[in-house]
C-alpha cells in the first residue's frame, strides 16, 4: 500500500515538473534588467543605472492590474511615508503664480534635455487645477478647489506634502511620481506647487 | 465607422472633442504625405545599391523571397537564417547587410529623419513596405520558441517600472479611457485598442513634419518615460513590438497612418 502511495506520488510530481518545463515562469526580473542595459545607450542625464529597479518598482512592476497583498502594500506605504522630508523651515506654501507654471511644465529628466534642465512637475498631464486650463490629463483625480474643499490646516498641509513628496505612502503602486523623494522638484518647487493647491488666493480655490 | 462608434461607446460628454478630433483625423487622410515617402522607399527598394549592386528585390520578410505584399502584418517573426526573431526594420537592414553587401554601421548611423527634414532611406523602405500591408490581417506568428521567448520578455517589459518618475508602458497604456493633457491613451491590454494602435504604426507625424516607425515610437516612449537612450533595433524594441504585435492578432493594418 504504501509502495503504491510512493509511485502515484512520484508519477503526480512528474507530471507537475514536466508541466513546469513546459511552462516556465517567464523570464526573470534579473534577465530582464541586463537586457535592458543592453538594449539602452546613456545621454545626458539618463544613465543606464535608472534601468535598476528599486523594490518598489519591482513590486509594483509585478503586480500591475493586479491586487499587491495587503502585507507587502503596508511595507511599502510605511517606507515610502518615512522617506518623507517636511521643510525644514516648517512653511509649506510658496507662491502660486510660480506654481502654476511648474504644474504646466512637462520638461526635464528626457535624455532630449540638457543635463541641468530645471525640471517641471507636469502636474496637468494628468490632473485638472485651475479652471483656466482646460487641456488637462484624467489620469489622477481633479484638483481643482483643492484647497478650497480641505482648508489649510497643519494636516492638511503635512498631507498634501507628503503625497507629492512620496504618493507611495498612502497608495502603494500607485502611478503619479515621487516628486521629493526622487528628486524631480525641489523643496522650493514643491512649495509653489502646495501654494497653488492650497494658497485661499490661488486661482485653484476660486 | 467602426471605430468612432466604438470610440464613443464609452461616452462621457467631453468626448465631443474626441470625435471632433476622430473627424480632423479622417480629413487627413484624404492627402497623406506618407505616400511621398513610400514612393520614394519603392524606388528604392528597386534600386540597385551597395558593394553587389543589387536591388532589395530578393530580400526575404518572412513570406519568402521578394514577397512584399503583405508581410509587415506577419512580423516580426522568427528567421531561420539568422536564428532571431526580427521586426521589420531589423529585417531591413539585416537584407542591406547581407544582400547588397553595406556595412551594418553605415546603414543605421541615422535611422530617424529630424523634424521637417526629408525622410531617411530607412524610413522610405519602411514607408514602401508597410503600404504594402494596409488592410491585411495582422497575423504575428508564435509558432517558433524564439517568438514565444521574445513575447514573454517583452510582456515583462511593457510592465517593467524604473527610472525617476517609476513609469512602465503601463503606466499610461493600462487603463481605458485616459489621458495625458488632450492626448487619448490606448489600453493596450484590451485587444480592440491595441489592434487599433498597432495597425496605425508607422505614421505620417503632421506636427512633426515626418514619417515615423514603429523603433521610433517605441524609442520616443522610452524617452517621454524618463529612460536612456533606446538603441535601435534593440532586443528590448524587437521583443516589445513582438508582444504589442501578438496582442494586435486579429486587426487590420491601416500603415503608413496619419496622425496630428
Amino acid at each position: 500500500m504504501k509502495a503504491i502511495r510512493q509511485i502515484t506520488f512520484a508519477g503526480i510530481f512528474g507530471v507537475i515538473l514536466s508541466a513546469c518545463a513546459m511552462l516556465p515562469d517567464g523570464p526573470s526580473n534579473e534577465s530582464i534588467t541586463q537586457l535592458m542595459k543592453q538594449s539602452f545607450a546613456e545621454r545626458g542625464s539618463a544613465k543606464l543605472d535608472r534601468l535598476d529597479q528599486s523594490e518598489l518598482q519591482r513590486v509594483c512592476s509585478d503586480y500591475t492590474g493586479k491586487e499587491v497583498p495587503k502585507a507587502v502594500k503596508e511595507k511599502l506605504e510605511q517606507a515610502a511615508l518615512a522617506s518623507v522630508k517636511y521643510p525644514a523651515d516648517g512653511k509649506y506654501l510658496g507662491d502660486f503664480s510660480r506654481g502654476e507654471r511648474i504644474a504646466q511644465s512637462g520638461i526635464g529628466m528626457q535624455f532630449s534635455d540638457a543635463p541641468g534642465t530645471v525640471a517641471g512637475g507636469n502636474c496637468y498631464a494628468c490632473h485638472q487645477i485651475s479652471k483656466q486650463e482646460l487641456a488637462y490629463g484624467n489620469i489622477g483625480p481633479t484638483l481643482y478647489n483643492y484647497g478650497k474643499l480641505r482648508g489649510d490646516s497643519e494636516a492638511i498641509l503635512k498631507y498634501t506634502w507628503a503625497r507629492i513628496y512620496n504618493a507611495h505612502a498612502f497608495n502603494a503602486c500607485n502611478s503619479m511620481p515621487r516628486f521629493g523623494a526622487a528628486g524631480i522638484l525641489t523643496e522650493a518647487q514643491m512649495k509653489d506647487v502646495m501654494a497653488l493647491l492650497l494658497d485661499p488666493k490661488s486661482p485653484v480655490n476660486q | 465607422m467602426g471605430l468612432s462608434a466604438s470610440a464613443l461607446a464609452g461616452a462621457q460628454p467631453k468626448d465631443a472633442t474626441e470625435a471632433e478630433i476622430e473627424k480632423y483625423r479622417q480629413m487627413l487622410q484624404d492627402g497623406n504625405p506618407a505616400e511621398l515617402v513610400s514612393l520614394k522607399g519603392e524606388g528604392l527598394w528597386k534600386k540597385k545599391q551597395g558593394p553587389n549592386q543589387v536591388s532589395l528585390e530578393s530580400c526575404d520578410l518572412g513570406l519568402g523571397p521578394g514577397v512584399v505584399r503583405g508581410a509587415n502584418a506577419q512580423l516580426p517573426r522568427y528567421f531561420a537564417d539568422s536564428d532571431a526573431v526580427m521586426d521589420l526594420e531589423t529585417r531591413i537592414v539585416f537584407c542591406k547587410v547581407m544582400i547588397q553587401g553595406l556595412e551594418r554601421d553605415k546603414v543605421i548611423a541615422r535611422p530617424y529623419s529630424g523634424a521637417g527634414q526629408s525622410a531617411t532611406d530607412l524610413e522610405a523602405l519602411v514607408a514602401y513596405v508597410v503600404e504594402e500591408s494596409r488592410g491585411m490581417k495582422i497575423n504575428v506568428p508564435q509558432q517558433h520558441l524564439k517568438e514565444k521567448e521574445a513575447f514573454a520578455r517583452g510582456e515583462k517589459i511593457f510592465y517593467f517600472r524604473a527610472g525617476p518618475y517609476d513609469f512602465s508602458c503601463a503606466s499610461c497604456h493600462a487603463v481605458d479611457n485616459q489621458r495625458i493633457r488632450l492626448q487619448g491613451l490606448p489600453n493596450l491590454t484590451k485587444t480592440e485598442p491595441a489592434q487599433k494602435a498597432f495597425a496605425s504604426w508607422p505614421a505620417y507625424r503632421v506636427s512633426q513634419g515626418a514619417l515615423r516607425t514603429m523603433q521610433w515610437r517605441i524609442y520616443d516612449c522610452f524617452r517621454q518615460q524618463r529612460f536612456p537612450e533606446l538603441k535601435y533595433l534593440s532586443p528590448a524594441a524587437v521583443d516589445l513590438i513582438t508582444y504589442l504585435g501578438v496582442r494586435a492578432n486579429g486587426g487590420v493594418m491601416e500603415t503608413p497612418s496619419i496622425k496630428r
